[in-house]
């Protein structure tokens, strides 16, 4: 019951701060997302989403840093052959 | 990036266990607080991937499965009621209460409504002036945000016939009791991210230098947890204790402060039972005074027995670590997800029933 799916905002409407809501897309289904705890969310940003909340926007920034240390632990690897 | 494939790679996966295989010298074991991760682990066979030195342990991080007996008899009392509306997510139906479950109830013809979100209430509530509408509002931090709201609202739009059984946990609290136990074998955690994503890392600094143990904040998908045990286990090897982020994509520092805030108001922190644990100080959330007129279980008052002691289950002992799902002898026999006799059974996040589900074959 704990799951939280990230979902990407397609549109944001009811501006009032705790009735932020917006539609978010997971895969192929799109559903009202509450996103009053992302204030600074917007559109084509990925959430994190939780029994009917955003709780997260999804930083890509450091969405990265696990390949680039893949990398690293690559050219270690290769490296040591 | 679209945030989940990305993190399923299997050839990803493997370069982490290569990695660890290479660093690691001696066992180590680690447990998995939430019980997202434990099923995650199952259903992708995660253990059968990594060094054999690695030994991973589930922890009691489902809300479903900690929510104690007397608090589920007390929903299938309220439940019972005849001019009551019912809601709980749908996880809470078939946990056994001392008698039975609310699942009966609703077979019974109790109005017994399952809800993916807690603000589907506040629409029921509006729908039916004329009856008492009742949420069971249950969850750790990750779900608290989302009660705490509802429960707000309520107030803000003054709906006198909606009110809340509150059975929030905590999960630091947890922890340390783990870690306190004589019989602890815990020597690095893997805390819940979605968690973290709501409180922060901060409350986890004083577990890490107090029991000397590393504690590393990590995401959901396979390649999270394989990474995550990565970091522990470098941390162990290197003689570290620290709190370290692995899923920083979602989790900051000081987690979201606007849920923080919403919680802060509506909740405080209270002494909580764990299903098959105990009493654990300070590791559950209650209503604040000035909500207290939404409490249901001071509108459907019951007096509380404490009946687990008559249960054959050891869910206790599994989610503190201290055994394996397997270890319990009613597990496949006289329990099973079909008629659970313990709340680790019921819910996909129980170690019990990721066990089941993904373990059948070997049986
Ligand atoms: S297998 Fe069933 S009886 Fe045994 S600990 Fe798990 S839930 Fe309890």
């Amino acid at each position: 019951m704990c799951l939280a799916v990230p979902g990407k905002i397609i549109s944001i409407h009811d501006e009032d701060s705790l009735m932020r809501r917006g539609q978010v897309r997971f895969g192929g289904i799109i559903k009202e997302v509450n996103l009053a705890y992302v204030p600074l969310a917007q559109v084509n940003e990925y959430v994190i989403v939780h029994v009917g909340f955003a709780i997260s926007v999804l930083n890509e920034e450091e969405a990265q840093k696990i390949f680039s240390y893949l990398q690293e632990i690559q050219d270690v690897d290769e490296a040591g052959q | 990036m679209k945030f989940v494939d990305e993190y399923r790679s299997a050839e990803s996966i493997q370069k982490f266990c290569r990695a660890m295989s290479e660093i690691i010298t001696r066992p180590w074991i680690i447990m998995e607080i939430c019980g997202g991760q434990t099923h995650s682990i199952m259903k992708h066979g995660i253990q059968e991937l990594l060094p054999p030195e690695v030994t991973l342990l589930h922890g009691p991080g489902c809300p479903v499965c900690v929510t104690p007996m007397e608090q589920i008899d007390h929903a299938i009392h309220i439940a019972g009621q005849p001019n009551v509306i019912f809601c709980s997510f749908g996880d809470m139906l078939r946990v056994p209460g001392s008698e039975k479950d609310l699942f009966s109830v609703k077979a019974a013809g109790g109005d017994v409504r399952i809800v993916l979100s807690p603000m589907e209430v506040i629409q029921i509530a509006k729908e039916f002036p004329e009856k008492e509408v009742v949420f069971f509002a249950i969850g750790f931090e990750t779900t608290a945000p989302a009660n705490a709201m509802v429960i707000f609202q309520a107030r803000q739009e003054n709906l006198k016939n909606l009110s809340f059984l509150v059975s929030q946990v905590i999960v630091p609290p947890a922890m340390r009791t783990i870690l306190a136990s004589p019989e602890n074998r815990v020597q690095g955690f893997l805390a819940a991210g979605h968690v973290c994503t709501i409180m922060g890392t901060q409350e986890y600094e004083p577990l890490a230098c107090e029991f000397n143990i590393p504690i590393v904040v990590t995401g959901f998908e396979p390649l999270d947890i394989v990474q995550g045990i990565y970091m522990c286990v470098r941390q162990l090897e290197e003689g570290r204790a620290e709190v370290e982020n692995q899923y920083s994509r979602s989790v900051k520092k000081e987690g979201n402060l606007s849920a923080r805030r919403v919680i802060e108001e509506v909740f405080q922190i209270v002494p909580r039972k764990w299903r098959g644990v105990g009493e654990i100080p300070q590791s559950g959330l209650g209503l604040r005074s000035s909500y207290s007129m939404f409490d249901a279980s001071k509108r459907f008052p019951r007096e509380t027995k404490n009946c687990e002691a008559d249960s054959p289950c050891i869910s206790g002992e599994v989610l503190m670590g201290i055994k394996k799902p397997t270890e319990c002898p009613a597990f496949g026999v006289s329990c099973t997800p079909d008629s659970p006799l313990g709340a680790t059974m019921v819910s996909s996040e129980g170690a019990c029933a990721a066990y089941f589900h993904y373990k059948k074959v070997n049986l």
